[in-house]
């Protein structure tokens, strides 16, 4: 049984890291990886099976996860560091000159925890069906994961890879969308209406999952479930509710906040309601 | 057919006979060589997105039907999957029309393959005006200079059958992103089958001392043409096969041209980002020297036979035998 208090401290302490890394590089993207905190911390806490000390790119005999909507580095950074991939200090080089911390994932640096570039959309869900093939072709039986945006959806290649994966029958990969529901420009309903989601996951052949991305108790359920799919010759989607800018008020809820780090009173503002559970990087 | 017993001069030899051992298509090469990779290695996969056939990758897929992907017509999607398979060790190779392998697809090229550093095997067939009927929709002259822009991408092009399938056997054995291109007609190839093949190694045709021919793909075979009959006019020309265009070999490009003087390059290319702008770049840097490109003067092709799209475009033996001419003069 996951240990819920911890991993409520420690998605205080994520999302601390997030407001601390944007604001410290007046830069980044704080409003999805706030909404992503949850999700992150259960992913690289409890549920990858993974060698964080050991950090191998071909990953054979681990789980792999790869980031497509890869704006969302500060969320990702600060549980690679603190799941043992690198140092924690590293955090305050995030998208500064000489860093290894891009200010979207990348490989050329070497960073620890990454395998695949990413920030350009719609290409992690295609990279994460060829790491699963990898796996079935070398009897590795662990998973790939994907997380995408919503937004991200929009991309023509998204919908290419979903064609291919049912057509390779791909079941050990379980991608999870970011469904927030906002994109740079304003509300998704907005931009672009995806419609009904569910109904064109499985129109396209996928079994597709639904959870609320802010409960541990949820996350886990629905990963497990995901997890079951191996082996019945269909690929999992997961359609995970989250809020954009969660866990800071002025944050929530809105594609304000999408691209833009909080000036110093926002950071003091925003730490504020966060607290420091196992210590600032 | 020109002569090819050679020209003899003062009982010299200006220019080297080459035998043809038959007529065959580049991408054959490519297919064969595959075909052998997957029984030499099982760590060889090769995807391609609805031209199998056309590509000459159906052996493997018949014989490896496990380490085959059909990827339909959805080229974006098969590049990041290629490179996603590299992550546990395979080595992907990629094959379709050299249009849809870079210029449809150059933001996955760049992102998932070259910035991610990713031992992904591009395999471009039908590039080049040498396509024929199709025409200029899928007659790309653009795809070595946009795959020579890119950090991390090694670019080949290989000159006949028994090139592209030793270039096709070497790059296997290197790690890393590689672009490919070879071609759709059925070619004269004179290279023999045990000629090693490096990365990056320039190949000399012939040594000479007048003019310095560097080609690439299919011109080579035109270089040397144009060879003889530069020597039945008494001129010794260099004639280097330059297949691997990044990296440039250049020890072989600055060798030659110290000992000639003056250059012409060849390529089924447009002259913009091309073999041609590789050379002129080092000189310019290294060694200026009058030269002259031949090459696609940044006009679109057209539907017609290989041999008259050559013709037409100015890529023919005549055209290289009248670089070289114009460039000796400008010494």
């Amino acid at each position: 049984m996951p240990d819920f208090n911890y991993l409520e401290k420690l998605t205080s302490q994520v999302r601390r890291d997030i407001i601390r890394m944007v604001h410290g590089a007046k830069s980044g993207h704080p409003g999805g990886s706030l909404g992503c905190a949850e999700f992150f911390v259960a992913l690289y806490f409890e549920i990858l099976k993974h060698d964080p000390h050991n950090f191998s790119m071909d990953g054979i005999g681990e789980d792999i996860f790869i980031l497509s909507n890869g704006h969302i580095t500060p969320v990702f950074y600060s549980v690679l560091a603190r799941s043992g991939y690198f140092d924690l200090k590293e955090l305050s080089t995030f998208r500064k000159l000489n860093s290894r911390l891009q200010g979207h994932p990348a490989t050329y640096e070497k960073l620890p925890g990454v395998r695949m570039a990413s920030g350009s959309l719609g290409q992690g869900l295609s990279a994460g069906i060829g790491a699963a093939q990898t796996k079935k072709l070398n009897n590795d039986p662990n998973y790939v994961y994907v997380l995408t945006g919503d937004g991200e959806l929009e991309e023509g290649q998204i919908w290419e890879a979903a064609m291919y994966a049912v057509s390779h029958k791909v079941d050990n990969l379980i991608v999870t969308v970011d469904f927030n529901g906002q994109q740079i420009d304003g509300p998704v309903e907005d931009v672009m209406p995806l419609g009904d989601l569910k109904a064109k996951w499985e129109a396209f052949g996928w079994t597709v999952l639904e959870m609320n991305g802010h409960r541990f108790d949820e996350i886990f359920k629905t990963i497990n479930l995901a997890r079951e799919n191996y082996g019945k010759g269909k690929p999992v989607i997961i359609l995970m509710r989250t809020e954009m800018g969660k866990g800071i008020d002025f944050m929530e809820g809105t594609h304000e906040w999408h691209g833009v780090p909080p000036n110093d009173e926002e950071a003091e503002l925003a730490l504020s309601q966060l607290e420091e559970t196992l210590g600032d990087y | 057919m020109l002569n090819q017993t050679g020209v003899k001069s003062d009982s010299q030899v200006l220019m080297k006979k080459y035998e043809v051992t038959g007529l065959k298509d580049t991408r054959s090469g490519f297919g064969d060589a595959l075909l052998e990779l997957g029984r030499e290695n099982e760590n060889i996969v090769a995807l391609n997105a609805d031209l199998t056939g056309s590509v000459k990758m159906s052996h493997f897929a018949k014989e490896f039907p496990k380490r085959f992907f059909q990827a339909g017509i959805a080229e974006a999607n098969m590049m990041c999957v290629a490179a996603g398979m590299t992550i546990g060790g395979k080595i992907s190779f990629v094959g379709t029309f050299a249009n849809f392998a870079t210029g449809r697809v150059f933001d996955q090229i760049r992102q998932s393959i070259a910035y991610s550093n990713k031992n992904v095997k591009i395999c471009a067939s039908h590039s080049g005006l040498t396509l024929g009927e199709d025409g200029a929709s899928h007659q790309i002259l653009e795809d070595i200079g946009l795959m020579k822009m890119l950090p991390n991408m090694v670019v080949i092009n290989t000159c006949d059958y028994h090139q592209t399938y030793a270039a096709t056997k070497a790059i296997a054995d290197y790690h890393g992103p590689v672009y490919l291109r070879f071609g759709r007609p059925k070619v004269p190839n004179f290279s023999l089958k045990d000629d090693p093949f490096v990365i990056g190694k320039a190949v000399t045709l012939n040594e000479g001392s007048d003019v310095s021919i560097f080609a690439t793909g299919h011109l080579v075979w035109k270089a040397i043409e144009a060879g003889l009959v530069l020597a039945e006019k008494g001129i010794r020309p260099e004639i280097i096969n330059i297949h691997t265009i990044k990296p440039l070999d250049r020890e072989a490009v600055l060798n030659s041209v110290a000992k000639t003087g003056c250059v012409v390059t060849a390529e089924e290319h447009q002259i913009n980002g091309g073999l041609g702008d590789s050379i002129a770049q080092l000189l310019g840097h290294e060694m200026p020297r009058p030269l002259e490109m031949v090459a696609v003067k940044d006009k679109f092709g057209e539907s017609g036979k290989p041999d008259e799209l050559l013709k037409k475009f100015n890529l023919d033996s005549p055209d290289i035998v009248k670089a070289a001419l114009n460039v000796m003069e400008r010494k």
